[in-house]
């Protein structure tokens, strides 16, 4: 930033007229902010549509008798799948929440900078967070379905989410953590408190919406995910019974409903409900971030 | 005072052992991915595993070659990055650069909101839509690489976006007001002097998104048609290496499911490769 003035951002969008042009430059110039707009326009319209499309074309098969506690194959209930889908989610957070949080806190608070091993513990989160779900999926297979004989449960899918929401909870956490100004933390030992102390009761407390937003995000995750769970989880209709029996929750259910052919309108009932859950959530989210920006 | 110095302690080893799990985990999955994946690659051979063009697993004697599902993959990636990565970036421009900033704060969450949809409802939504709009393009299938490829690019969008703009905002306003200041307009400006520094960002943006379309599979599975054959056009069906193993792994057994783990082996390696070039991209973007 050599010298220069940061301007705030409202002057940077306003267009600035400059006379005298070629006409060439002004073609050029006129055909690049059509691109733009058009690819705007072109974005917004895309997820407006899709939205609105499965809204309206779902919300009248949303019948009560897609939430009857029994699933047949005559009424496809998805309220099986949405109780499996709230217990998953349940789950996948009491397993991912302490150590992705406990894992920020160390590499925030505690961690050495240059120590090697934090080198590689970040590199093997950005890693994690790239992997795409099915390899999840077939990971989950190979080890918690067949090699620790967990079967297809919600065990296994949900210590397989786990594992895929780490990076997610973790990085946010991390950043909500680095934003807690380091005078509050200075004030807190200086009156004579441990770290321990001043992780828990004075760090943690102020990066609290932060480390929320990032959870909810997750959860959005976890109830919109399927490959991970086909053969983690299991594709069974009834509610599950324990720990170690299958269920599908409600995205795996939308899955089998579409690719069955079948039930297209169930179908886009499910994906009504599925996509408002996942609004909810991201609206959630976005305003516990945007009160946090205000403060 | 003891106890508390033993919990002082103890938390700090707790809180390095959870931060070792990411570690473990990423071991764990390379060691059971390559442990039951390599044996059955062994066994086809590798050649004939990876560039063999037929893939018939019933067949007697069956054949494993992945190099039309291999094909699949990066076709459709191909066009995702095609469509996705032009109207993306251009969009990334408009959200930095062009847009008043009250809709820009409406405008933004919508963003987060695509990146966070489930594939399962694009898969969907390409299903319901695209595939009957892309039945009526002459000589097409409707369910093809064509319409995989589209709904790929809408996916990856928000990817796209996020990344670019971040990197376009990055760039220091010195750029945009030399510019100016020569006598370009506002277009010109944004377009030959603040794009170009952001190039780095970009390019890293394109990366990332390469990564989720190549590992994108429900929403490929709906819409990509799943023939295991070399796709002879762009309106035909094709299948990608994530489809593959969803379709085919609930039925199979032996030297097949190997194969099956042996696609998943590839697909990782692929995404690993692509991890490490988004690395670097980024790596070298901070150091100028």
């Amino acid at each position: 930033m050599n010298g220069s003035i940061a301007l705030p951002k409202e002057q940077l969008r306003v267009k600035h007229k400059a006379p005298n042009h070629q006409p060439t430059q002004q073609l050029q110039s006129w055909i690049l902010r059509v691109l733009v707009y058009a690819a705007a326009i072109f974005t917004f319209s895309v997820l407006l549509f899709l939205i609105g499309y499965i809204l309206i074309r779902g919300i009248p098969y949303l019948t009560p008798d897609l939430f009857s506690l029994e699933y047949t194959s005559e009424n496809c209930s998805m309220l099986p799948s949405i109780i499996t889908t709230v217990e998953m989610t349940l789950l996948c957070l009491v397993i991912a929440i302490p150590i992705s949080v406990f894992t920020a806190i160390y590499l925030v608070e505690y961690a050495k900078k240059g120590n090697k091993l934090v080198g590689l513990m970040r590199l093997t989160a950005e890693t994690l967070s790239g992997i795409p779900s099915i390899v999840y999926g077939l990971f989950g297979m190979l080890f918690f379905v067949t090699q620790l004989g967990w079967k297809l449960s919600l065990l296994s899918g949900s210590l397989t989410l786990s594992i895929m929401i780490l990076p997610l909870i973790m990085r946010s956490t991390e950043e909500a953590l680095l934003a807690v100004p380091d005078t509050y933390r200075e004030a807190s030992f200086g009156l004579g408190a441990g770290r321990l102390r001043t992780v828990f009761r004075i760090v943690l407390p102020s990066a609290m919406p932060g480390i929320l937003a990032g959870i909810i995000l997750a959860v959005g995750r976890i109830v919109g995910e399927t490959a991970a769970l086909i053969y983690t989880a299991g594709t069974a209709t009834e509610l599950p019974s324990s720990l170690l029996s299958s269920g599908r929750t409600l995205a795996v259910h939308m899955y089998c409903l579409s690719s069955e052919g079948l039930h297209t309108d169930q179908a886009y009932a499910t994906a009504v409900v599925l996509l408002l859950i996942v609004l909810a959530m991201n609206t959630i989210s976005a305003l516990i971030a945007r009160k946090l920006t205000k403060k | 005072m003891k106890r508390q110095k033993i919990m002082e302690r103890g938390m700090s080893w707790l809180f390095a052992l959870c931060a070792c799990m990411s570690i473990v985990a990423v071991a764990l999955i390379c060691v059971f991915l390559f442990a039951n994946g390599i044996p059955a690659i062994k066994e086809i051979g590798v050649l004939d595993f990876l560039f063999g063009t037929k893939w018939a697993p019933k067949n007697v004697p069956a054949s494993y070659g992945i190099l039309p599902m291999i094909i699949g993959s990066l076709c459709v990636t191909l066009g995702a990055v095609v469509i996705g990565v032009p109207i993306g970036v251009l969009t990334a421009v408009y959200l930095s650069r062009f847009c008043p900033s009250k809709l820009h704060s409406v405008l933004e969450p919508l963003v987060r909101l695509m990146a966070g949809i489930p594939s399962i409802i694009y898969g969907f939504f390409g299903l319901v839509v695209l595939v009957p709009l892309a039945r009526n393009i002459p000589g097409c299938t409707g369910v093809s690489m064509f319409a995989a490829a589209l709904l790929l690019g809408i996916m990856i969008l928000p990817t796209v976006i996020n990344l670019s703009e971040s990197s376009i905002n990055a760039v220091p306003s010195s750029y945009y007001e030399g510019a100016v200041a020569l006598g370009a307009t506002h277009e010109r400006s944004v377009f030959f002097a603040v794009l170009p520094a952001a190039k780095s960002g970009i390019l890293a943006a394109v990366v990332l998104g390469i990564g989720r379309a190549i590992g994108e599979t429900m929403a490929v599975i709906m819409v990509a048609g799943n023939q295991a054959v070399l796709p002879s056009s762009i309106f035909r069906g094709i299948r990608t290496m994530t489809a593959n193993i969803v379709i085919e792994m609930g039925y199979a057994t032996g030297l097949h499911r190997e194969a099956l783990i042996a696609t998943g082996v590839v697909l990782f390696i692929f995404i690993l490769i692509i991890n490490l070039a988004f690395a670097v991209i980024k790596k070298r973007g901070e150091s100028t």
